[in-house]
């Protein structure tokens, strides 16, 4: 028998990562009598992709000391991003990251500080943190900020208005622990739910499985929310790889911005400087993306990959020629703080950082809007930088604001973090900025929404409270056929799904087992393929205990994302980010006809999407 | 598999399932704690530093690290710092302690402690103790 617990808030932050946090602070700052809800499928002090910790802040502008401008900051993200940002988002966050930064400074994170007390710099944007407790301490204010928080609380749906399917009234989601169903009713509801790994086949194989790069917790589930509820998608073609320290994914930044070690192939070779003029000719576009510096991470990435596809791999980082007994912390504080197998790994190969180089590769593609890439919900922009308005509900999808900042094309539904699209390059201080954002507008949304009567479709509750568990009731209809295992005819378990889902991405949607490269006939059996995979889940999915089916929901917002991927790579024709993956019937970019925005919307009765493009507005 | 638990050491008071960010740290039968399922595991080590035994350890990645080395932590809030023990397969140790925190656990003041906002300021694009602490052109408005 199933139990419901039904939950009324005023505001529903779904995960409390980075924008979670920040949502719920904000929401506490301007809305002092609101009640706020945070609901988390893990334990808020150490959830999120800052769960592990992390070494450095990568977004720190310094303009209470001149050291940057917003304007330098928006182009230098335009550029990594070959040409396609919303700057209206990136200018909108860059503005309050500092404020987020002092705040973290105020409340105990320990920061590197000169002998002036000023932060000191790994790059020309980031700073560098002793943060192994950045999470616990972000959470500690997100905790005093909350009216509640609900751990180990996993939201599969959002929930529609019974009135107006375009108004998002709350949420829907188990217990994974005693299989508790929450209703959360809410007026206003912030997606903050994290990006996507696990959708391509991992590097990794077996046991090493785990140790992807961005945490396998991330199971694209702000995508799944978004996509199934009709949210407008923007940009999830840009699903990208990291150049990474080999198997065990080690961070990279501090050693070459800090302590400046050089990338060679096998015979000493800087791959860039050997690719650069082939690479002028496709990939220039109009706006000399070659000659930008710092040269935009994608096209190092795939001068690395030409190298390695040439067969003069491996690429090493040449830890031994920067690293000396004085700085030697530094660099194992970094794998430390937030990549604790790097560390392992050069202890059990026996791997001295002063005597060799390490080994790195670009990873398998993960799908994510807070790092150097932008996948996500089209969001309204900051109301005092309106680009082009929205004069109606369908406009939307074509518009750079409707009234609310942060706000989805669904009313009463915000989006931060890796949930909001087009808005690169915020990694863990941004993405906290703009769940403040995203609060602060929901805030707003309330008040002048105050007479507005909301509350979630009963029939839409009823359905899903007895969807939630086909899983399990599939399972203990079927377990008996069989004589034990998990082979039989009329089961699927979640990791065959994952299996199925990440060997197709892999080969077909340009995973690293393809070297990056896809075209319009690979995509299509992608799709195909995929299609099978989705009516599989549909009717074959089950799970033993509330375990298996947490992690079979995270499989349904995987295939979700996947599907999403897949339809955006086909859309776009042409090649805007060759290290990401190349489109091999249009090898090149096309700053032409593709210097766009590519938008979709799915339509969950009829499982069908439809997608278009928008045209990227400069600000100047 | 890449956290274990040692069965002489595990008193199943469950603070590693509590904290576990992949929901894989779960009770045995015999109620004592152990990784269900070692390929969710990112190796963040929250259950090993989590845990006032030291009942959990680590044995890297099957598919591509090589056993005998080992990593050992200890996370004291009191000291408010971090201390690792790496050994390498052939021997060699390594030591570090790094800072966690510069204030005391639970010291952050909540927003609603502070003085209520200017409500025109909800409709303008500052933050939170913007005004208080920031360069006002850090927020300037295009």
């Amino acid at each position: 028998m199933t139990r419901v617990s039904y939950v009324d808030s005023d505001i529903l932050i779904i995960g409390g990562g980075m924008a979670g946090c920040g949502a719920a602070w904000e929401a506490r700052y301007w809305g002092r009598n609101l009640k706020i809800v945070l609901v988390e499928k893990a334990n808020i002090d150490r959830s999120g992709a800052v769960a592990m910790g992390l070494s450095a802040i990568n977004t720190y502008l310094g303009l209470r000391y001149n050291e940057n401008t917003i304007e330098d900051y928006v182009n230098y993200v335009k550029t990594d991003l070959m040409g396609v940002i919303r700057e209206d988002l990136v200018y909108d966050y860059a503005r309050h990251v500092d404020s987020t930064v002092y705040l973290f400074d105020e409340w105990g994170l320990p920061i590197f500080k000169d002998e002036n007390g000023r932060y000191v710099r790994e790059g020309r944007w980031q700073i560098m943190i002793h943060g192994e407790s950045y999470k616990p301490i972000v959470a500690e204010a997100a905790k005093k900020s909350a009216s509640e928080i609900y751990n180990r609380v996993m939201v599969t749906h959002l929930l529609k208005d019974s009135q107006n399917p375009n108004r998002v009234a709350g949420a829907i989601g188990f217990n994974v622990r005693d299989g508790r169903v929450y209703v959360f009713r809410s007026k206003a509801v912030i997606v903050s739910a994290g990006g996507g790994s696990q959708i391509y086949r991992p590097r990794s194989t077996s046991e090493g499985k785990g140790r992807t790069w961005y945490p396998h917790w991330s199971s694209g589930s702000s995508y799944g929310l978004l996509i199934e509820a009709g949210a407008v998608m923007t940009m999830m073609e840009a699903r990208f790889s990291v150049p990474r320290y080999k198997d065990g994914y080690g961070p990279v930044g501090a050693w070459q911005l800090m302590l400046k070690a050089k990338q060679t192939n096998a015979y000493g070779q800087d791959p860039f400087s050997l690719h650069k003029e082939e690479l002028k000719k496709l990939y220039n576009g109009k706006y000399n993306y070659v000659d930008a510096f710092p040269t935009p991470t994608n096209l190092r990435v795939y001068s690395s990959l030409l190298e390695l596809r040439q067969g003069n791999g491996p690429i090493y980082l040449h830890t031994e020629q920067v690293l000396t007994e004085k700085n030697e912390e530094l660099g194992w504080e970094d794998f430390l703080d937030m990549t604790i197998t790097q560390a392992i790994l050069w202890a059990g190969q026996n791997i001295d950082p002063m005597k060799s180089p390490s080994e790195i590769l670009p990873s398998e593609p993960y799908v994510m809007g807070s790092h150097a890439t932008e996948c996500g919900a089209w969001a309204s922009g900051p109301e005092d930088i309106v680009i082009k308005e929205a004069s109606s509900v369908d406009e939307r999808g074509t518009s750079y604001s409707w009234g609310y900042n942060r706000m989805s094309t669904l009313d009463g539904l915000f989006v931060a973090g890796d949930a909001c699209g087009a808005s690169p390059h915020k990694f863990s201080s941004g993405s906290f900025t703009e769940g403040r954002i995203a609060a602060k507008s929901a805030v707003r949304y309330i008040k002048e929404h105050s007479d507005e009567k909301v509350s979630p479709d009963s029939s839409q509750v009823e359905q899903l409270t007895v969807k939630i568990f086909e899983p399990m009731e599939r399972y203990n209809k079927n377990k008996g056929m069989i004589t034990g295992g998990k082979v039989s005819s009329n089961m699927m378990w979640y990791d065959q799904g994952m299996a199925r889902l990440q060997k197709l991405m892999d080969e077909y949607a340009g995973g690293w087992s393809s070297w990056y490269t896809t075209n319009e006939h690979m995509l299509l059996r992608a799709k195909e393929l995929l299609a099978y995979l989705k009516e599989d889940f549909i009717n074959y999915a089950v799970a033993e205990d509330y375990h298996q089916l947490l992690r079979t929901w995270e499989l349904w917002h995987r295939i979700l994302t996947a599907e999403a991927v897949i339809n955006h790579m086909l859309f776009r024709k042409e090649t805007r980010w060759p290290g990401y993956y190349v489109r091999s019937d249009f090898p090149a970019l096309d700053d032409d006809n593709w210097r766009v925005f590519v938008n979709s919307k799915y339509d969950s009765k009829t499982g069908t999407w439809k997608l278009w493009s928008v045209p990227v507005v400069d600000l100047r | 598999m890449p956290t274990f638990v040692y069965t002489s050491r595990c008193v199943g008071c469950g603070d590693c399932v509590d904290i576990c960010p992949s929901d894989i740290m779960h009770y045995t039968k015999d109620r004592k704690t152990v990784n269900i399922e070692p390929d969710a595991c990112w190796e963040c080590l929250n259950c090993v530093k989590v845990c006032a035994r030291f009942a959990i350890d680590v044995r890297s990645y099957a598919d591509f690290v090589p056993m005998g080395h080992s990593i050992s932590v200890f996370r004291d809030e009191k000291s408010q710092k971090v201390y690792w023990r790496i050994k390498y397969r052939n021997g060699k140790v390594k030591e570090f302690a790094f800072p966690i925190r510069t204030t005391p656990w639970g010291s952050i003041r909540p927003p609603y402690e502070m003085p209520e906002p200017d409500p025109q300021d909800l409709y303008s694009p500052v933050l939170s103790f913007e005004k208080e602490s920031v360069k006002r052109a850090e927020v300037s408005i295009k």
